[in-house]
């Protein structure tokens, strides 16, 4: 009979049906190429940048050696590193809070610190430009701390979602190692460091990810609350972008892409894949 | 709820909780209460802006080019999430049903352009979707290829192509969100597909029922949760979408973070802004509360 003719397969092999291949495949053309063009245009050798016209590295150059550029650039990853040490001690902390504690207005407690992940990232980075204008924030402090306002306006969007994958992983923990911990005349502190921060460790490393990414991406708040001194990589890129689509565009763009690329290639050496894909 | 009573341990509970609630606070609650409050204000001169509990704001925002733009966002943003679901959820079973030594590639694979920044992304798009883009030389060569066979099949041939115009319009910015929002879409998905017990995929399909009727009757029944959790989690950021429509958009393109960003940055409205960030933040609380409403449980993130 000619069904038999088909190659077997289990029912539940979906993914080993063609059509199931080629859509899977279609998707990932469709998320990949773009990025894939975007970086080899950054070694197109013309100005306009539509047709290629050779083989160059001349925009790399000039991409590093636009000093705002590379101004932005040093001061997005100083934000993003300061903003991530803030938001591990910070989202630890509320994550410990939550799951160990019962207090009145818990549950309030509990959605307001998440709600800086569900509010829009528009009326967030508006709240953060009026209350830096209300309380006068100084804008003419010395380096770092010129970055102070996108750094707390950072903090406050990154922390919560440290506390996410802290809550979701102290779940695991076996409270019966606590109580050891205390019967062998471990203190409070002891106990902290020495029982539950090496539980909650790998949590702690994907919320680090997270954080630096999150920071690094951000656009819209940064927009808000950036000011002539302070612009960030994304800031810069957004201003060139409007103004004209060049190579050195892409060139700026290939280094940020690189940058993430290594970032989960470290993800993965830490953690494996599979612990990557679960923490989302 | 089990835990310790906080009264039991009053040091331990005041170190971990003051950090959060001072943060809480002072940088998320009260400037948000600043918006709150300057959305009934009103300008008085050029920087001076006096809370006089007016609601011309609010009124203002009901006139009817600003519900437009609000019935637009809305509208824009179901449309992307629409897609993103008829797109992302053979892609969430092809991963879940996928050997266990390529889904975490897959997932990966998923993940990478999400966490590319936004920006980047959008401007790769861009460049693609110009009039001189690949994607107008690729839908150039169909054309001619068209035009050719028509030729050879001793017809007339097609007029000469013009370049489409892709970019700067509603279609570039829903195509812009899609792009944007599709790993949104697949990771709620594939969580909630992995969590599916295969036993009932696999009496169905024993029971005779195709794989199509499979899928509409009993899979996507029980995974209901995680398209629930899959729609908002596109849904909502694709309504506050501020990049996509500014970079890929035309002047009709206009979505409401746009015309926010507007009052901000060129109209210096400051209270008219930030009653437009309310009325949008009203609008996520109620979708929010629509989709509790119909789980009984809530669930974590």
């Amino acid at each position: 009979m000619a069904r038999f003719a088909r190659p077997s397969r289990a029912p539940l092999e979906y993914s080993r049906t063609l059509w199931m291949r080629l859509w899977v495949g279609a998707v990932m053309l469709f998320l990949y190429a773009p990025l894939i063009v975007l970086v080899i245009f950054s070694f197109n050798d013309s100005k306009r940048n539509v047709v290629w016209r050779g083989f160059t590295t001349r925009y790399y150059e000039k991409a590093l050696g636009n000093d705002q550029l590379v101004e932005a650039l040093f001061n997005s990853l100083t934000i993003a590193a300061l903003a991530t040490i803030v938001s591990l001690a910070l989202g630890a902390v509320a994550a410990v809070m939550l799951w160990r504690f019962r207090f009145p207005l818990k549950g309030t407690v509990d959605g307001t610190i998440s709600l800086p992940i569900i509010v829009p990232e528009i009326c967030l980075g508006v709240a953060f430009l009026m209350f830096f204008a209300r309380v006068g924030w100084p804008t003419d402090l010395v380096w770092p701390f010129n970055l102070g306002a996108i750094t707390i306006a950072h903090i406050t969007f990154c922390f919560p979602f440290v506390t996410m994958v802290v809550r979701s992983r102290l779940a695991s923990f076996n409270r019966e190692q606590e109580e050891a911990a205390k019967d062998l005349g471990a203190s409070e502190w002891q106990m902290f460091r020495d029982v539950l921060i090496p539980h909650i460790r790998p949590a702690l490393v994907a919320g680090a990810l997270l954080s630096f990414t999150l920071s690094l991406d951000d656009f819209v708040i940064t927009y808000f609350t950036s000011g002539p001194d302070t612009i960030t990589f994304p800031v810069k890129v957004y201003s060139m972008v409007r103004f004209s689509v060049t190579p050195e565009v892409n060139a700026a763009s290939t280094l940020l892409i690189v940058l993430t690329v290594i970032l989960t290639f470290i993800a993965l050496k830490l953690q494996g894949v599979k612990a990557i894909a679960e923490t989302h | 709820m089990t835990g310790q009573d906080w009264k039991t341990n009053r040091r331990v509970f005041a170190a971990v909780s003051l950090p959060t609630l001072f943060w809480i606070i002072l940088f998320f609650l009260l400037p948000m209460a600043i918006v709150w409050l300057y959305s009934f204000g009103e300008n008085r001169g050029l920087t001076d802006i006096e809370i006089s509990g007016t609601l011309d704001n609010y009124k203002r925002a009901t006139e009817w080019l600003y519900l437009t733009i609000f019935g637009k966002s809305f509208a824009v943003a179901a449309l992307v999430t629409l897609i993103c679901l008829i797109v992302g959820f053979p892609v969430a079973m092809a991963i879940t049903f996928a050997n266990e030594k390529w889904r975490p590639w897959l997932l990966l694979g998923i993940m990478l352009p999400f966490w590319t920044n936004l920006l980047i992304r959008t401007y790769a798009l861009m460049m693609l979707l110009g009039t001189q883009g690949f994607a107008n030389k690729g839908l150039g060569a169909l054309w001619e290829g068209t035009s050719w066979l028509k030729v050879l099949a001793g017809l007339q041939p097609l007029p000469t192509w013009e370049p489409v115009p892709l970019l700067f319009n509603n279609f570039a910015v829903v195509f812009g969100l899609v792009y944007v929002h599709l790993p949104f879409m697949v990771l709620p998905l594939y969580a909630a597909l992995d969590r599916l017990d295969r036993s009932l995929i696999e009496a169905s399909l024993d029971l005779g029922a195709g794989h199509f009727r499979t899928i509409m009757r009993i899979v996507v029944p029980l995974a209901a949760p995680g398209i629930v959790a899959g729609v908002m989690i596109t849904l909502i950021p694709a309504l506050g979408a501020y990049l996509t429509p500014d970079l890929m958009g035309g002047t009709d393109s206009q979505m409401i973070a746009n015309v926010i960003e507007r009052q901000f940055k060129k109209a210096n409205d400051w209270p008219f802004g930030a009653a437009l960030s309310f009325l949008l933040i009203y609008a996520m609380f109620i979708l929010i509360a629509l989709q509790s409403m119909r789980r009984k449980v809530p669930e974590a993130h």
